[in-house]
């Protein structure tokens, strides 16, 4: 029963935040809702009884890339959302095409989908396990990243750095 | 399964991804020797990053002795996946050599250049072995990043930024659905692996989450290979990309997410599979078509009949996997020897911050050089579907795969799709054979590098032309190993 009331107000919490996230016209307070939603679903993970990600969840997630988040939002000095015919437009027909959405998944999860709800604090969830999956059965995936991360910074200097000159012009 | 009940990986494991250890280690050797070489021209990087491509080709004839899982069922190597390495790696090889002209034309910067086209290459490879949606994932992250990357290269052209913002923010979006599949399909089956996916889809009733997953996974995979309705993207990022780079990310990206396509809709057993190719592959050979048709920038005509080929290989998805799976193969093969071809001539010829990339351009190029009309003529007539191309014989084996499997209104749309497609190619056939040629276009002689590309991708063509027997039967073997 606690879990259940824990599990609605940590769910009513996300997505509230996600919708406050959209509904916001500043890029700060959009910023400020994701903080809630990162929160709410580390919670939600904490529940299901995976305590390691929900740390991980907040540390990274709800701490690191927020405050990236902010930061870019403050260099940027990005202000407040206008309001233009395309974007009402997007607005009249994005929220009906939501709600749909939503429901055709929610629908699809109840009614035709044979797998059981998974029980509380039934995911693996100490580090030990978490250690094992990840350099064990995932250790490829984990060692490909470093090569995704390798070509996302070559992708920053090249972008970044002023174009260079060819020989004739030096 | 060898040495999955290993605490630590086994010699065999590595060997299994040979290919994409020798290509990484290139890529970053490419970017240790950069600052070093500083004062040599940029062709010595060229070289350094052809070695490793050449290298890579014959760690894909060793992986190819060690068939089976590796890394815990993470790899597969099998016929099917050795096919796509060589094709992949060997496009890559031909893309370094069509850029040692172009790197020197443009003053690009070299180390990032081929170091991104050999990491890249090391997403596009690891697609076609992985049998597991995280790698495959991983991978498909790492070529994709690394394309928006290369088609923002000319730093100097606005079109080039904006090609690779576009590609980059829309490309995005992509992955997000791709993702929200894996996670959906991950809801229905309990598995990420494409195996255990395939045994759950085909032995009970199949959850309707999973129709929902495939859908989510196909929407993301066929933006990356430009299929209609998710092609919008593909005619601005062709026009401001480098020509070399679209040469790439039209072929080599490409024919790695028809690897993941195809062990996604017949290994996994995708619900739902026959409309859904059907409705797409309609789309993308009419939609690319029609759109071909009113175009005047060689590149931008390219685009449209990359999404209108990319409509014709899917024909073959639709069809029973015995006959479908080798005609796609094959498709993928010549498509990519006929348009990295293509491609080097229009880069070759484009010039200094590619000026001559309109079809007047083009004008009597048949009296000013022969040898380069000709060569692009022998590629536009394998893209329309010549005999003695192999184009002829991949569109040949795609619709008689169609037929036997009953989608005759799909090979009708493809058949009469051809016949326009035709129109637009010979219009620039025409324009270099009748036309009188406009004098202040140069046309410089073609340099070693670039000449061995055309002749590799030309020998590619015609081989696959006349010859078609070794490839299809590798390709028929690779489909018996892989599902009986």
């Amino acid at each position: 029963m606690l879990h259940l009331v824990l599990f609605l107000v940590f769910a009513l919490g996300c997505v509230a935040g996600a919708v406050n996230l959209l509904a916001q016209r500043h890029p700060i307070d959009s910023a400020l809702s994701l903080v809630v939603v990162m929160g709410s679903l580390a919670g939600e993970y904490l529940l299901l009884g995976a305590e390691f990600v929900a740390a991980i969840q907040v540390i990274v997630y709800a701490g690191a890339i927020m405050v990236l988040f902010v930061f870019v939002i403050m260099l940027l000095n990005a202000g407040v959302e206008e309001r233009t015919p395309g974007s009402r437009v997007a607005l009249l027909l994005g929220v009906p095409g939501m709600l749909i959405g939503s429901a055709l998944v929610v629908w699809l999860l109840l009614e035709r989908s044979p797998t059981p709800a998974v029980a509380a604090g039934a995911l693996p969830g100490p580090p030990q396990t978490i250690a094992w999956l990840l350099f064990h059965d995932y250790l490829l995936p984990f060692e490909v990243t470093s090569i995704l991360v390798l070509i996302a910074i070559m992708g920053a200097v090249v972008l970044a750095s002023p174009p260079a000159t060819t020989k004739k012009e030096s | 399964m060898n040495g999955s009940l290993a605490m630590v990986p086994q010699a065999t494991d590595y060997l299994r991804v040979l290919p994409e250890i020798v290509l990484s280690i290139f890529g970053m050797a490419i970017m240790f020797a950069d600052p070093l070489l500083k004062e040599r021209p940029p062709r010595t990087l060229g070289t350094l990053a052809l070695l490793g491509s050449l290298l890579a080709l014959a760690a894909t004839w060793v992986q190819a002795q060690y068939p089976g899982f590796a890394f815990w069922n993470m790899v597969r190597v099998d016929a099917f996946s050795v096919f796509f390495h060589f094709l992949i790696v060997a496009v890559t090889a031909v893309v370094i050599l069509t850029s040692f002209e172009y790197m020197e034309v443009e003053g690009i910067r070299a180390g990032e250049y081929y170091g991104l086209i050999l990491l890249g290459a090391v997403g596009m490879s690891l697609m076609s072995s992985a049998v597991e949606l995280v790698l495959i994932f991983l991978a498909l992250e790492i070529s994709s990043i690394a394309t928006y990357i290369l088609a923002g290269f000319r730093r100097r052209a606005a079109i080039s930024s904006e090609a690779s913002l576009k590609y980059f923010l829309l490309g995005s979006f992509a992955t997000a659905f791709f993702l929200y599949g894996v996670a959906l399909m991950f809801g229905a089956t309990g598995s990420t692996s494409i195996q255990v996916i395939g045994a759950a889809l085909s032995s009970f009733e199949v959850p309707a989450l999973a129709y929902a997953g495939i859908a989510l996974m196909f929407v993301g995979l066929a933006f990356k290979v430009a299929a209609a309705p998710f092609h919008i993207w593909t005619p601005d990022v062709y026009e401001g990309a480098p020509a070399p780079v679209v040469g790439f990310m039209s072929t080599a990206p490409k024919a790695a997410v028809f690897a993941v396509l195809l062990r996604l809709m017949f290994e996994a057993h995708a619900p739902g599979r026959i409309g859904l190719i059907w409705v797409v592959a309609a789309l993308s050979m009419t939609l690319g078509n029609l759109g071909a048709l009113v175009q005047n920038n060689v590149k931008r005509l390219l685009a449209y009949s990359s999404i209108a080929h990319a409509g014709y290989l899917l024909v073959a998805f639709a069809a029973v996997p015995d006959s479908g799976i080798p005609a796609a193969m094959f498709y993928a093969a010549s498509y990519a020897a006929m348009n990295v071809g293509a491609f080097a001539v229009v880069s070759h010829f484009s010039n200094a911050g590619e000026r001559y990339v309109k079809i007047e351009d083009y004008s009597g190029l048949s009296s000013s050089s022969p040898l380069l009309a000709a060569i692009l003529t022998v590629f536009l007539l394998s893209l329309i579907g010549i005999p003695i191309t192999g184009g002829f014989i991949a569109k040949f084996y795609v619709f008689s795969a169609a037929l036997q499997s009953n989608l005759v209104g799909l090979v009708i749309l493809g058949v009469l799709n051809s016949a326009v497609a035709a129109y637009y190619y010979l219009r620039v056939i025409v324009v270099m054979y009748m036309r009188e040629p406009r004098g202040e276009v140069p046309v410089s002689a073609v340099p070693a590098g670039m000449g061995a590309a055309m002749a590799v991708s030309l020998a590619a063509t015609i081989y696959l032309g006349v010859l078609p027997g070794r490839v299809l039967d590798y390709a028929g073997r690779a489909v018996a190993e892989w599902l009986h």
